[in-house]
């Protein structure tokens, strides 16, 4: 690229090349062009409003009962109250935040761009999914003025279906988000089957794709035993019918057995999307292809596939024979495996990079020391005679937080800082985007690790008053909340205000090589104006991006010569 | 670490013996059996985790800072696959994992063959109190134990999932409801730790509630007491065993401190999940369903072995029914207690 002039758009004077004026943001207006809209990337956008609002209400729950167990009497709640409280908060994280996550907010914009692909397979599906979960989310809150729910977010039986709390509307809801979940894994699946373009073998394809496909295979396959387990306990409660609930006959336990049968393949499609988007971030940020890409690949499917063996872990202590609990145990060691392969490989990617610290790669860096952490204590857990002391106490809480909420969330909010550009057009403070992930991970950590020590030593969980040794563990797990809520804050206050006084983007500022940093920032209506150029190998090369400062992005030296992304557009305007 | 480098040669105890106590300050008190035995795998995961923990964050920061580039450097052609090094970092977690599940196999399978001359307690559950029934009937709301000899818990709920859970024996078993579940441990006296002032030449361990069972999940504590050796024990059980010895009303105090009473009904006049029963007695009650009824005998009798028949305005159908689990002599002891209660 020769000039200064041809790197400034033509249309407005203030805006790089590769900023689009005219974008699937502003290509039609007014309310209902938003909620009937057939757009992936709006249908994102509006994804992901939704799950970082019911994000906040679940974080508000969080701080609530963190600051309840500031000591070991009642604080500003009661034990009921308590009791609906962590509840909501799992269900609400759950159901509604992780689950969704990156894969119907992050997933649902990429996905089709990545392939080249105006959207995704069926456009309409993807609606329903999200209208979907938009009931589902508002008749499962809908619960709090009904008498709330105390079950806990898993519905253990025979406790959900004797208390008098509202668990039909719940468990409904469960129901019916169960379905937005099908459906987008669904549509991702046939996308990706389908839309390829031209030339991309599966062995071309970002590893995002390979991730979220991993992801659809277990959403698919897993979803609709929760939504029939869900079922059965609603046939339960209403008609007193006797399936899990001894006193009718039925059998608890058996309860947990589909429950988890679902439940432990779903954290898989919590953790698969969130190593998909580190997979992007790693080599982006180190400008050098990722370190065995192949093994990464292979790695999400094997997750995916031995994530429905395991999910008897959960019930060590639940009256499962021995036997079944060691073949269980010896089952969910071989998760551990292929999850150890994508760290070493993330790390042997950094290795000769030339690694940039831009917001997004401090995310990428919490998200291996949290993983590490989540993933090790993992083994703990797996094994037999340690699970049985530590089950059921503050060990498991801090595990599945570094895993669920560490990894997953935060791979979700380092996700959603490295597409911002993309989807909304702006540049967002670096310094205060980096003080933030900053904050927010010194907050979980000081959250998270006092609960290990305190559940080794065997402080229960669902607790609402404790033994006094615990108290310093519990004060110091406090103050970590109230940490990490200041860094969300600062994080949502830096996210929000680029959107007013943020420098506009160029269409590719990180320098990536996969397909949807080709077309503008924001992308145009119907994603590329003219043809992506499709990688022949794998995507993570780096030698045709040049970094251009006065651009504040990187330019595509195959497009000399030929106008760059949005210039064409710009001039017919 | 740890010796790894013999365990071909001896594949089993040797790695585990190095660590045969809690080598990580992260485990409470050893006071069974086995303790030490899940403390050495602990302290073996433990110890794998820091290395790897290390061997991940200091890779991560050491490559951090000797390959922090800046926008514009140019892109380095370094290899980026490399088939020998990536089976040996997936072969050896692979093999390391195997061995963990190899030394817990063998500890769980320790925990779960109990020896045959083992002392049976009979355990129910009930929201939010634990009753331990001795071979001799007798029924007490704390474990009583002695050391040094095998113990096992036959375990039953009368109505939701709950799990006990001693922290310094490391064992734990849901109980669940239309089934029982076993357990077994031999508690250790344990030198160095204090004597339960309750009981003499007794120690006390905690035993908690882990399975969420509703309102006062975090109070269905109950203690173990460990008594120094068998004799102490079956003294102590004679003596408390012998409720006929004692006056009417204070064998029914006695009954309503160990027989789940006291969880939900205060005697000091504040309405807990079920009424009081300061001033009970006597008192005209009223219902749910807009009666009264007058608390006697007969309304003792019926709320004790039916308790859904007659609801008290402002309070939960929750309670329990003791039908099988209170016998007749055992009520009239309750009722001559509810009387002193003005």
């Amino acid at each position: 690229m020769a000039s200064t002039g041809m790197r400034v758009g033509s249309g407005a004077t203030d805006a790089p090349v590769g900023y689009a004026e005219n974008n699937f943001l502003n290509h039609t207006k007014g309310f209902a062009s938003w909620i009937w809209t057939l757009d992936h990337k709006r249908i994102g956008v509006m994804y992901m409003w939704s799950i970082i609002l019911f994000f906040f209400a679940g974080g508000l729950f969080a701080t609530m009962l963190r600051t309840e167990l500031w000591t070991p009497k009642d604080d500003i709640v009661g034990p009921d109250l308590y009791n609906q409280l962590f509840t909501y908060h799992g269900a609400v994280m759950v159901f509604l935040v992780i689950l969704p996550g990156i894969p119907a907010a992050l997933a649902n914009f990429v996905l089709p761009i990545m392939l080249g692909a105006k959207d995704v397979a069926f456009p309409k599906l993807n609606l329903a999914s999200y209208w979907l979960f938009v009931v589902g989310a508002l008749l499962a809150l809908s619960s709090l003025v009904q008498g709330g729910l105390d079950t806990g977010w898993t519905f253990y039986t025979p406790y959900s279906t004797s208390t008098n709390t509202a668990v039909v509307p719940v468990v409904t809801a469960a129901f019916i988000l169960g379905f937005a979940n099908i459906f987008t894994g669904l549509n991702f699946i046939v996308t990706i089957h389908k839309l390829r373009p031209p030339g991309m073998g599966w062995f071309n394809m970002p590893l995002f794709l390979w991730g979220i496909y991993a992801t659809g295979i277990i959403q698919v396959l897993a979803t609709p035993v929760l939504g029939i387990t869900l079922l059965l306990l609603i046939i339960e409660r209403v008609f007193h019918v006797g399936i899990f609930d001894p006193a009718l006959g039925g059998d608890p336990v058996l309860f947990q057995h589909f429950f988890w049968f679902y439940s432990h393949p779903a954290v898989y499609i919590m953790i698969l999307p969130a190593m998909a988007v580190i997979s992007e971030m790693v080599p982006t940020f180190s400008r050098k292809p990722i370190f065995g890409y192949r093994f990464i690949a292979y790695s999400s499917i094997a997750i995916a596939l031995f994530g429905f063996l395991v999910w008897g872990h959960h019930m060590f202590v639940a009256g499962q024979s021995a036997l079944m609990n060691m073949i269980m145990s010896a089952l969910t060691y071989s998760v551990s495996i292929p999850s150890a392969v994508k760290v070493f490989n993330w790390l042997a990617t950094m290795w000769k990079g030339s690694i940039q610290y831009r917001t997004p790669m401090i995310w990428v860096l919490g998200f291996i020391w949290i993983f590490a952490i989540g993933g090790l204590t993992g083994l703990f857990l797996g094994s037999l005679g340690t699970d049985v002391h530590l089950h059921e106490t503050y060990f498991v809480v801090a595990h599945f937080h570094y895993t669920m909420m560490g990894s997953t969330f935060l791979a979700f909010f380092g996700g959603v800082f490295y597409w911002w550009p993309k989807m909304f057009g702006r540049m967002y403070d670096e310094k205060w985007g980096t003080i933030g992930a900053l904050i927010v991970n010194i907050g979980f950590n000081a959250t998270f690790i006092p609960q290990f020590i305190m559940g080794s030593h065997g402080s229960p969980r669902r607790y609402a008053h404790y033994l006094p040794e615990y108290q310093p563990f519990h004060q110091a797990s406090t103050v970590g909340t109230y940490i990490m809520l200041v860094g969300f804050i600062i994080c949502g206050w830096v996210l929000i205000s680029s959107l007013y006084r943020g420098r506009k983007a160029p269409a590719n500022p990180w320098g990536a090589s996969t397909l949807e940093w080709q077309c503008t920032s924001p992308p145009p209506y119907n994603n590329f104006d003219e043809p992506p150029i499709v990688p022949e190998d794998e995507p993570y090369h780096y030698d045709h991006l040049e970094w251009d400062p006065e651009l504040g992005g990187y330019i595509d030296k195959r497009r000399e010569g030929s106008p760059a992304p949005g210039a064409a557009v710009e001039a017919a305007h | 670490m740890i010796g790894l480098g013999t365990i071909g040669a001896n594949l089993g105890s040797l790695p585990l013996a190095l660590l045969d106590t809690d080598t990580t300050g992260m485990m409470p008190t050893q006071a069974s059996s086995f303790a030490h035995n899940i403390d050495s795998v602990f302290g073996f995961i433990w110890w794998l985790c820091w290395f790897f923990f290390v061997l991940i964050i200091g890779g991560m920061v050491y490559l951090g800072v000797r390959f922090k580039g800046k926008p514009g450097d140019p892109v380095e052609h370094s290899p980026h696959h490399n088939m020998m090094l990536e089976l040996t970092w997936s072969g050896i977690p692979l093999l390391l994992v195997v061995m963990i599940f190899w030394f817990t196999y063998q500890d769980y399978i320790k925990l779960r063959n109990e020896p045959l001359n083992s002392y049976e307690i009979g355990v129910t559950a009930q929201k939010w109190s634990w009753s331990f029934q001795y071979p001799n009937g007798w029924i007490s709301d704390q474990l009583h134990v002695p050391a040094g000899q095998p113990i096992r818990l036959v375990m039953t709920s009368t109505d939701v999932i709950h799990s006990l859970f001693v922290p310094n024996f490391r064992i734990k078993q849901d109980v669940i409801p239309g089934r029982y579940t076993k357990l077994w441990f031999e508690a250790r006296w344990v030198e160095d730790y204090e004597e339960a002032k309750e009981f003499p030449s007794t120690q006390r361990h905690t035993l908690f509630c882990t399975e969420y069972c509703g309102t006062k999940h975090s109070d269905m504590l109950a203690g173990v007491f460990v008594h120094k050796d068998r004799a102490g024990f079956d003294s102590w059980l004679a003596d408390v065993s012998d409720l006929g010895k004692l006056p009417p009303e204070k064998a029914g105090e006695i009954l309503y401190n160990n027989r789940g009473c006291v969880q939900c009904h205060s005697i000091d006049g504040k309405a807990g999940t079920g009424p009081t029963f300061k001033g009970l007695w006597g008192h005209e009650a009223k219902l749910k369903d807009g009666g009264t009824v007058l608390v006697d005998e007969n309304y003792v009798r019926e709320s004790v072995l039916d308790p859904q028949a007659k609801i008290v305005e402002g309070f939960q159908p929750v309670m329990p029914t003791y039908q099988g689990r209170l016998k007749d002599a055992e009520i009239g002891y309750l009722i001559a207690y509810l009387k002193t209660l003005k």
